[in-house]
Formats: C-alpha cells, structure tokens, sequence
C-alpha cells in the first residue's frame, strides 16, 4: 500500500473521529478559552504555509516560477471580492500562459 | 466546499421556515460546486481517481482534503499529510460540541450526524436561531446532506476533468491549489495580527523548506499559532 492510501485512510479516520468525539463528549471540555483561539488560529498558519510552499517550492528547493504570477493574480481576484472558482481559474489560467510562453530556463526546474 | 468558511456570505437569516430550506440548498450548490477544484487538485498531486472519491467521501472536510493532496502531492510523507489535514479537521470536533445538545442524536443517527459536522451545516443551523430550535435543527441536516452530495458529484466530476489532462502545469493546476489555498485562508485574516500571523507562518514554512522533509515545513507552523494562542490567554 503506497502513501497515497495511507494518506486517505488515515486522513478519513482521524477526521471521523474528530467529529464524532464532538458529538460524544461532555461540553465542559475543549471549552477553554485558549483551546478556543488556538482553534481560529491553527487554519490561519497551516493555510498560510500551504500557500508559500505550494507556490515558491519544488520538493526542497526554493524557486520562484509560473505558479507565483497565479498566485499574483489570485490575490488581486480576491482583494476585488471575486468568488472561489473565479480566484482559481484565473490563477490556473495565468500561470498556465505564462509556463507556455516563458523560457525553459524559468519553467525547467 | 466544505469548512470553507463561506457561510456567512451564502446563508441569509430569514423570517420564515420555508427560507431554512432555500439557505441550505443555495449554500450546498454554491460549496459542493468546489468539488471541481478540489477533484482536480487531487488528480494533479498524483491521487487516483478512486481515491480522490474516496477522501470527498470519507474525509469530507474541504480544507483537510486539499491539505493532505499538497502535502503528499509535494513529496511530503503520508504521516505528515495526516497530521495536517487532522490539524485544520480539529475544529469540526468543536463544532460536533455545540450542534450535540441541539441534536440530541444516538445511534446510527449519531453517526451520520457526526460525518456530516462540518462548516456550512453548523453555520446555517446557527444562522437560524430566530426560527426556534426545529429549524436549525433543519437547517443542519438539509445542508450537511445537501454540501455531501454536491461536493462528491462535483469531485467526481473534477477528478475525471484532471485525469484526461495530462501535465498539470501545462493548464495551470499547479498554481490552481495555492490559489485555492489562498482562497480559504483570505477571509480568516480579519485583524492586522491575523495577518501578521498568515506572513510569519509564509516565511517559516519556506526558511523551513531546504532543511527538513517536505510536509514538516507546514506542520511547524502550528506551533507558531499555540505559541500565540497560549500567550493571549
């Protein structure tokens, strides 16, 4: 089994579980304040993280290709109140044009 | 797409019952049409079609989804992946919390409430507090099984889109999942330390990103938001 279904199975399971211990457990706990903000500010890190590294990296290495004008373009789309599939397809549509016309020194890494 | 956070655009408090069901339903077809993008993404980062399918269905929950496909998409290993996508899953937890004194379910029923905790059913159940305790009640249950059905047709239909593709950079995919990424983090960062936060976490991930696996890089973050979590209280 590769780590695509490992991934799949063990992301399912912990996700159930989650939700279902919610629905399970006494609502004294996970009250806590801290638990609270740390709660809204978890996605805010992850999120961003996954953001730079899904634009500026290629496995190790840092770079800086098509995918950061998508990127460029997203953040304008969303600054103007676009919807989520517009912001997505004119990322996917910018970075694209610029992986066709710019030179293989830029796009080969 | 499922906790994306988008309810509050999408669902309108309203003055009669009749409204709770045109709320659920408008906030199902606009999310669940995300399924698109994430079934591609999914496809792109190297997930079969079957298990694209699979995680809409079993995982159902939109930002662990497209977590777990960057993170193993990106080279990172299936057990990072997991503890991503468990990470941002954290908060369906909480709100399984407030929805269980409204629903009072058991059983089977428990079950599937349970699975469908996420988001946009526990937003528009909230948005319909006026309306008395049946009505959110409603309003949970049409949501959650009306963003589960969209979301899986629509990933589906994704998926097979990305697999008769090809290269995923030649249409833009790639840049597709941080757009998307983007996307769902943008209307989280509401205060200046948000996004403050958002650039820090940015910067770490990459000053991370030569020296450790890939996937580790995503994960330190978090520390970054209890460290700041813990230092308010």
């Amino acid at each position: 089994m590769n780590a695509m279904w490992w991934g799949v199975i063990g992301t399912s399971a912990a996700a159930f579980g989650l939700k279902y211990l919610g629905h399970s457990i006494p609502h004294r706990y996970l009250e806590h304040p801290t638990i609270q903000r740390t709660n809204l500010l978890i996605p805010i890190t992850l999120l961003s993280a996954l953001v730079a590294v899904q634009t500026f990296a290629v496995k190790s290495k840092l770079v800086i290709d098509h995918r950061a004008i998508g990127l460029v373009v997203a953040a304008i789309a969303l600054k103007f109140r676009a919807p989520f599939p517009v912001v997505v397809i004119l990322a996917a549509l910018s970075s694209a044009l610029v992986y066709h016309v710019s030179p293989f020194w830029w796009t080969q890494q | 797409m499922p906790n994306f956070g988008l309810v509050r655009q999408n669902a309108v408090v309203s003055a009669t019952p009749k409204s709770t069901i045109r709320d659920s339903l408008s906030v199902s077809i606009t999310v669940g049409a995300y399924g698109i993008a994430f079934g591609a993404a999914s496809v792109a980062a190297g997930f079969s079609v079957l298990q694209t399918c699979l995680l809409s269905l079993l995982t159902f929950s939109g930002a662990s989804q497209f977590a777990l496909v960057g993170v193993l998409g990106s080279g990172g290993s299936a057990l990072s992946g997991i503890a991503t996508a468990t990470l941002l899953g954290f908060r369906n937890g909480l709100y399984g919390l407030r929805m269980s004194p409204l629903l009072k379910t058991r059983g089977t029923k428990r079950f599937f409430a349970a699975h469908i905790t996420i988001d946009e059913s526990t937003g528009v159940a909230l948005s319909q507090e006026g309306l008395g305790p049946d009505a959110m009640r409603k309003g949970f249950w049409f949501t959650g099984i009306g963003v589960f059905t969209f979301w899986n047709l629509f990933t589906f239909a994704g998926a097979l889109g990305a697999q008769s593709m090809g290269n995923p950079a030649a249409w833009g995919l790639d840049a597709a999942v941080p757009a998307a990424f983007l996307g769902l983090v943008w209307p989280r960062l509401v205060s200046l330390s948000d996004r403050i936060l958002s650039v820090a976490a940015m910067v770490l991930a990459l000053g991370l990103t030569p020296f450790v696996p890939a996937g580790l890089p995503i994960i330190a973050t978090a520390f970054l938001a209890l460290a700041i979590g813990l230092r308010r209280s």
